[in-house]
């Protein structure tokens, strides 16, 4: 069986980026553009690992990821954040809000999958 | 999908970002002081960066950067978002639509000017407030010594670097060994003792495990002396920690590295092992690291508490070193749990539909399909014409059912028509957004502080009208900001406000888009403009015209007030284009002007170049389309209330007012003579100067939807004439282009009264 990426990204290109990358490895994808899709989707995809950007509109990364950790029957999938913030601040941020792991955008398939075999058996 | 088509996505992006970027700038600039539109601005600029950064559009992704670091202390209230600040920040957006476009077609941007803004932003983020000419002596205001100005100071970002010690995953199993001198193999001994907030984000100390003994052959202890009784066991709590021996030819950081996303949340302890091996007993790995990658994979699938399986699975694999018999246990259970996944798995991928479809609210579509849909449906209209006709010419006996069918046919194609057209309809805001950087750009040339106002920027029109709205918009917006607004001090000492206002509105009105461009400007000066005119030599020094009539005079060809030619509006082209080019679109184009109030510009255009309802009108034995939105009313006119009026003109009384009766026949050089008024049918029509006139026709056959046949594209242009269609037996018709014609009688009346010299000639090609 393949494995899910929820992937939730408010940018039309990283999320065909991701698409593609995901597809071509051998992922099953879906994706949300923002924090509220994506827990939205969440319920109803039941995904292995979770991909998502911070700035997003609506309901920032920060935030989809505290909900992700509150939902009773996912709060343990593992998070990866992916975006461009490189600073220590927002990546504690990230850490404290329950991201798994994080992944430093330019944008490089080769990292990406990498980060989520990391995280996923 | 490749990268070609991503990078496509990716500039078609950047175009809404930047709109995004430049009505959010314009709403600040405002007064607007909502976090969400400062959030929004930062988000633009952030996506447009993230994405040329994975495209290594470096020159962007610089540029994109400081801009950034300058928003994000906007974002976090260290920069207050005044005028000043905004106007560079305005500038700033220009010339990153400058880099994108340049990134995109190639070219590139002046680089002094983006170094320019650069060093601006950078001032700005360092607390510095603008000021017009040279820098003040720095009066940095104190700020929280955060990151932000060193960013800006480095603004090379492509590929980030981090000395946090939490690094972006430089993990790689390939390369590693191979190029690497082989260093003489050491032993590491590696002590992990997770904690909960381990489990708790996701992490997992069977996983970290598998990826360590992928650095070197290792060896590992788990400690259990801490697992409480069954019933005193909290499943969420970390209660095991391993020691593990690594042996490996790499160095301790490739083994921390391993621990990456981990390390906050266990204690690590790694060193090396002096004398080799010897003292730790090394005992086979005890649990099946493979187990995990095969089976494991579909066991996660079932997350739900994902992480207390983790902890049991870990617990069982320990185990299982000890027992055999617990691992057929564990298998056992593995496969129950396989069992209730089957369910759920139907349910999950039903529920995943869904949430495709939700996610999916709009789809992209290649443009040409639409267009040949839009052909054919346009097609399906005059077949559908065809077959009525034909009907109605077969039948004498009224076969209700097939006239039946036949309406509900007309029906369908009229809803599928408009359907498609829909599909087609875009809102204006795209173009209104371009127009606020002209008027930015213009009036920063002429030296005038100007506010662009838009209205109605989510009024829809087909996307054919959009394209090539943008051209003749332009042009009349720079007119506006360069000759229409006066200079401020001009402004002050007539006691307007010094800033200039333009204001951009667009509205429906019956079936037609009507956009609005008014200035507060000083309004046409009709004493130069008929001056003007006369020196041209467009009118007679002695002609009488009323204030429309010396208004429109703008429109005419040749005709450029400014006295002397700018470097904005002065390009050789003149209103006469804009008039021609939304002619070309089936509009027409209005001034009204008040002296020292400002002038109104109005446009109106068809919603779709596709289609128009139209009157079909008999003309001396041709069948002619009249576009039904001009007509006001029709009417059969009576012998008492036509009259004569100069030597070839005449008027008809309607309702105690008159208006000019124009001959179709005569205008078009159907015929010689003029037809008898009170044999035809009148066709009331609203001309563009607001005045009304008597279109006069022979007879009216019907009204129908026509689809429109460019007469440009498959012959040549006609005046007087806007385009053809196919009628339903078959033949062509031509749609009658009423502001030419109207326009034509307006100037062959006065030519022959011998004022105005027209050079339309209809009666040529007509």
């Amino acid at each position: 069986m393949k494995k899910k990426v929820l992937t939730v990204d408010d940018s039309r290109t990283i999320r065909n980026m991701l698409l593609v990358t995901l597809n071509n490895a051998g992922f099953e994808t879906i994706q949300a553009e923002d924090g509220i899709e994506g827990l939205e989707v969440l319920e109803e995809c039941n995904p292995d690992v979770i991909v998502t950007d911070i700035n997003m509109p609506r309901l920032d990364g920060f935030g989809f990821i505290e909900g992700v950790r509150r939902n009773e029957r996912y709060r343990a999938v593992p998070i990866l954040v992916l975006t461009t913030e490189s600073d220590a601040e927002k990546k504690n941020r990230a850490r404290q809000a329950g991201a798994t792991g994080w992944i430093v955008k330019p944008f490089d398939p080769a990292k990406l999958i990498d980060a989520i075999e990391r995280v996923t058996a | 999908m490749d990268m070609n088509e991503i990078k496509e996505i990716f500039f078609q992006e950047c175009e809404e970002q930047l709109a995004e970027l430049e009505s959010g700038l314009l709403k600040l600039n405002d007064g607007d002081r909502d976090p969400e539109t400062v959030n929004a601005v930062f988000r633009a600029v952030h996506s447009i960066k993230g994405g040329a950064g994975a495209f290594g559009l470096d020159d962007l992704v610089s540029f994109a950067h400081v801009f950034e670091t300058t928003l994000d202390c906007v974002r976090s209230n260290k920069l207050e978002p005044s005028q000043d600040v905004l106007k560079v920040m305005l500038k700033s957006a220009d010339i990153l639509a400058d880099l994108v476009t340049a990134s995109r077609d190639g070219g590139s941007v002046e680089e002094g000017r983006s170094r320019g803004l650069v060093k601006e932003l950078e001032a700005l983020a360092r607390g510095e407030l603008p000021s017009g000419g040279a820098a003040p002596a720095e009066a940095p205001k104190p700020q929280p010594a955060k990151a932000a100005p060193a960013k800006a100071a480095a603004p090379a970002p492509a590929a980030p670097s981090d000395d946090s010690g939490f690094q972006p995953i430089p993990f790689t199993f390939e390369g590693f060994g191979e190029e690497e001198q082989t260093l003489e193999p050491s032993v590491f001994e590696v002590i992990f003792k997770p904690r909960r907030e381990l489990y708790a984000k996701g992490n997992e100390a069977a996983l970290l495990l598998r990826d360590l003994s992928r650095v070197g052959e290792m060896s590992i202890n788990c400690d259990v002396d801490q697992l409480p009784a069954f019933d005193k066991m909290d499943p969420e709590a970390a209660y095991f920690s391993w020691t593990i021996l690594v042996k490996t030819s790499k160095g301790e950081q490739d083994i921390r590295s391993v621990f990456e996303f981990a390390e906050w949340d266990c204690d690590l302890d790694v060193k090396v092992q002096e004398s080799t091996a010897e003292e730790l007993p090394m005992i086979p790995v005890p649990f099946d690291l493979s187990a995990l990658d095969d089976e494991g994979a579909e066991e996660d699938n079932e997350s739900s508490d994902d992480h207390s399986a983790m902890e049991s699975a870990a617990a069982a694999a320990v185990a299982a070193a000890e027992t055999a018999s617990n691992v057929t246990r564990l298998a056992a259970s593995r496969a129950e749990k396989k069992e209730s996944q089957a369910a759920a798995a139907a349910a999950a991928a039903a529920a995943n539909a869904n949430a495709n479809n939700s996610a999916g609210q709009t789809i992209r579509v290649d443009l040409d399909r639409v267009d040949r849909l839009i052909n054919l449906v346009g097609e399906l209209v005059i077949n559908q014409a065809m077959l009525s006709q034909s009907v109605i010419e077969n039948d004498n006996n009224g076969t209700s059912s097939i006239n039946m069918g036949l309406e509900e046919l007309q029906q369908l194609t009229r809803e599928i028509q408009d359907s498609v057209m829909a599909i087609r309809a875009q809102p204006v805001k795209p173009v209104f957004q371009r127009m606020s950087r002209i008027v930015r750009e213009v009036a920063d040339m002429v030296g005038k502080s100007i506010r662009l106002v838009t209205e109605g920027e989510n009024t829809e029109v087909d996307k054919t009208v959009i394209d090539k709205l943008a051209e003749p918009l332009t042009h009349m917006i720079r007119n506006a900001v360069d000759h229409g607004i006066e200079s401020p001090e001009k402004r002050e000492a007539a006691g307007k406000n010094p800033e200039g206002t333009v204001k951009l509105t667009a509205k429906h009105r019956s079936g037609r888009i009507v956009i609005e461009l008014v200035d507060d400007g000083a309004g046409i000066n009709r004493e130069r403009v008929r001056q003007k005119a006369i020196d041209n030599d467009l009118i007679a020094a002695d002609s009488n015209l009323t204030d429309e009539e010396i208004d429109n005079l703008i429109f005419m060809p040749g005709f450029s007030t400014a006295d002397k030619i700018s470097d904005i509006s002065g390009r050789g082209v003149g209103m006469d284009v804009v008039k021609r080019s939304i002619q070309a679109l089936g509009g027409r184009i209005t001034i009204s002007s008040r002296p020292g109030q400002g002038s109104t510009f109005t446009m109106s255009l068809p919603l779709t170049l596709a289609v128009l309802d139209g009157m079909v009108v008999t003309v001396a034995g041709q069948t002619l389309v009249v576009p039904l939105t001009a007509i006001v009313e029709t009417l059969q006119p009576e012998a008492s209330s036509i009259h004569s009026f100069g030597a070839n003109q005449r008027l008809i009384s309607i309702r105690n007012s008159f208006c000019p009766l124009v001959d179709v026949g005569r205008i078009l050089n159907f015929r010689g003579t003029q037809a008898n008024p009170v044999e035809g049918v009148a066709l009331l029509v609203e001309s563009e100067g607001g005045g009304q006139r008597a279109l006069m026709v022979d007879a009216i056959q019907g009204q129908r939807q026509v689809v429109i046949k460019s007469l440009e594209a498959n012959y040549t242009h006609v005046p007087g004439i806007a385009a053809a269609t196919i009628l339903g037996d078959g033949r062509v018709a031509l749609i009658l282009d009423v502001d030419a014609v109207v326009a034509a009688s307006r100037g062959q009346s006065l030519r022959q009264d011998g004022v105005l010299k027209s050079d339309m000639s209809l009666a040529a090609t007509g």
